[in-house]
């Protein structure tokens, strides 16, 4: 009885290791192909020189710049407007209304419209309805709206896993609502909402879709502006790809590392602040 | 068998019992109050008085509104947007639900310590100086923080290490230190919401024996499930019951008796507080 009730515990745990290692192994596969291919390339070259018709002489940088400053943007828009919306919906809305109910669902469906759909709404409403035209703080603002929902999902997450004592705790030594949200319930969350901005981001910064929609091109020479047309990481490797020199595929995996390498940089920080704001407890 | 007789309950009380009440003061007057919550009825036509510094025991079994009721004396009820107070409570003479009267203002002056130590996640000098940081009680605030931990008999065991955080306290300590958090913002009345029921024996001797000095300052107000407790540290104790509808449906909260605790331990007017407090129900 006890043989076979510890063998049923060792099978599960196998198979518990075996599903870590399809998804493990894939990525180990995918990093070796890739840096195999790409660190010859990856260079001076690739992060100064724009793109060229020899692959001697081509790099990303006006890529690898737009995709730098579309991060940044779509951070300094997403982090705060997603917060914002979710202590409404937490510590404010009123649950019983229904405006409020429908406010929640929207947001639940809106995490679920596919990318290319944000793509249509921004060369609508974003390139043409307000006129913006086809720039990077388009891409930007598009990207937020794409993501927004995510953001907005975690910060409530993060919110709503603050003990109601703590909040008690607050109110019963005179603190008002907003004292208590700003100084209680917020700081308790950051490690929450910073963890779920940075997947927010990683997604954002690795979407091509409503990015070609709108209009971001493939071959751009020189650096991007915030008011001026620009092109992103993945536009440019999947450019890179569709050239018919090998060097080119060559090329590509080097990108694909420089993008790795911004994204991994990223969540290091986000971290680094989860970390931090913990030790401060 | 034994050869120490346990001490009764009464006895208890009688021990820490003054010979004569003195004509005290009266903090909070409460008539005929009700809480609801949405069309649920917690308690209902609550009157008593709750005197100067004295420690004022609700007690009572499970589900009779005790620590609902406790929560009207510092509108934490407010926050649960379905629950509806009416009746009066009366704070010196004034009514605490009045029209004009900011809840936040009434929770300064009423301070709280609840079942389970909530201390923030934050270190321990922060964990107290919250409260006079956002009343904007800025000066003296180390000052501040020391005297509290004092009066709390905390000071102590963590003046070496206020800046750690007041999770790693013990439990007791934490409660202890909950306490400490609510004297710094220098409040009139001290309600406790089963302020001892997650500690240990020693712990809660500590809890108890800190009642005792602190009831020269503060008015004090407890809620509690321990009959020993209410019995070592209130003056005054209210037994309150489960009032059930004729057609075995609605419960609701009744205050059953209210009296000095030396009487409501030995000489019950009630048959169901003596019931209670004899154990023969509860």
């Amino acid at each position: 009885m006890r043989m076979s009730r510890a063998l049923k515990g060792g099978l599960f745990k196998g198979v518990l290791f075996l599903s870590l290692l399809v998804g493990f192994l894939t990525l180990v596969v995918l990093l070796v192909d890739v840096f195999n291919d790409g660190l010859p390339f990856l260079d001076r070259t690739l992060l100064t020189s724009p793109p060229s018709g020899d692959p001697d002489i081509a790099g990303a940088r006006p890529a690898i710049l737009a995709t730098i400053y579309i991060g940044a943007l779509l951070l300094a828009f997403v982090v705060p407007i997603g917060v914002a919306t979710a202590i409404y919906l937490e510590e404010y809305a009123n649950k019983t209304r229904w405006y409020n109910r429908l406010l929640e669902i929207n947001i639940q469906n809106l995490a679920a419209v596919p990318s290319i759909v944000y793509g249509i709404l921004g060369l609508a409403f974003l390139v043409r309805g307000i006129g913006l035209g086809r720039v990077l703080l388009a891409g930007a603002m598009i990207l937020t709206l794409l993501v927004l929902p995510t953001v907005i999902i975690a910060a409530r997450e993060a919110i709503r896993a603050v003990p109601d004592s703590i909040r008690q705790g607050g109110y019963a030594l005179g603190a008002t609502q907003w004292q208590v949200v700003s100084r209680q319930v917020l700081p308790a969350a950051i490690p929450g909402i910073a963890t779920g901005s940075i997947l927010a981001l990683s997604r954002g910064i690795g979407e091509t879709a409503p990015l070609i929609l709108i209009g971001a091109v493939t071959y751009i020479s020189f650096d991007p502006t915030i008011l001026g047309p620009f092109t992103a990481l993945p536009i440019q490797i999947y450019s890179f790809l569709r050239l018919p020199q090998a060097e080119f595929k060559l090329l590509a995996a080097a990108s694909i590392i420089v993008l790795l390498a911004i994204l991994l940089t990223l969540n290091a920080f986000a971290i680094f602040i989860r970390n931090r704001y913990r030790r401060s407890w | 068998m034994s050869s120490i007789e346990p001490m009764t309950l009464g006895q208890i009380a009688q021990e820490h019992d003054e010979v004569e009440t003195p004509k005290r003061e009266v903090v909070f007057a409460v008539e005929d109050l009700a809480v609801a919550y949405a069309s649920n009825v917690a308690i209902r036509e609550v009157s008593l008085e709750v005197y100067k510094n004295a420690v004022t025991a609700f007690i009572g079994p499970s589900g009779c509104g005790k620590s609902t009721f406790i929560r009207c004396f510092n509108r934490m009820n407010d926050l649960v947007p379905s629950a509806k107070v009416t009746g009066n409570v009366l704070y010196h003479g004034k009514d605490l639900y009045a029209d004009e009267v900011d809840p936040v203002e009434v929770r300064r002056r009423i301070g709280m310590v609840f079942q389970k130590p909530n201390p923030f996640p934050k270190s321990i000098y922060d964990n107290i100086a919250f409260g006079p940081r956002v009343l904007g009680l800025k000066d003296n605030l180390s000052d501040r923080v020391e005297s509290a931990l004092q009066r709390a008999a905390l000071w102590d065991e963590v003046k070496d290490r206020l800046k750690e955080s007041a999770l790693g306290l013990s439990g007791g300590q934490q409660q202890r230190l909950c306490i400490a958090r609510c004297l710094a913002v220098e409040p009139d009345v001290i309600l406790m919401d089963e302020p001892a029921s997650a500690l240990d024996p020693i712990s809660t001797t500590r809890i108890e024996d800190l009642m005792h000095e602190l009831k020269r300052e503060y008015t004090i107000v407890i809620v509690t499930h321990n009959m020993q407790q209410a019995a070592r540290v209130a003056d005054m104790t209210a037994f309150f019951s489960v009032d059930v509808a004729p057609d075995g449906g609605k419960r609701t909260g009744i205050l059953v008796e209210y009296d000095r605790t030396s009487k409501i331990f030995t000489t019950p007017a009630d048959k169901r507080t003596e019931d209670y407090v004899t154990g023969r129900f509860g």
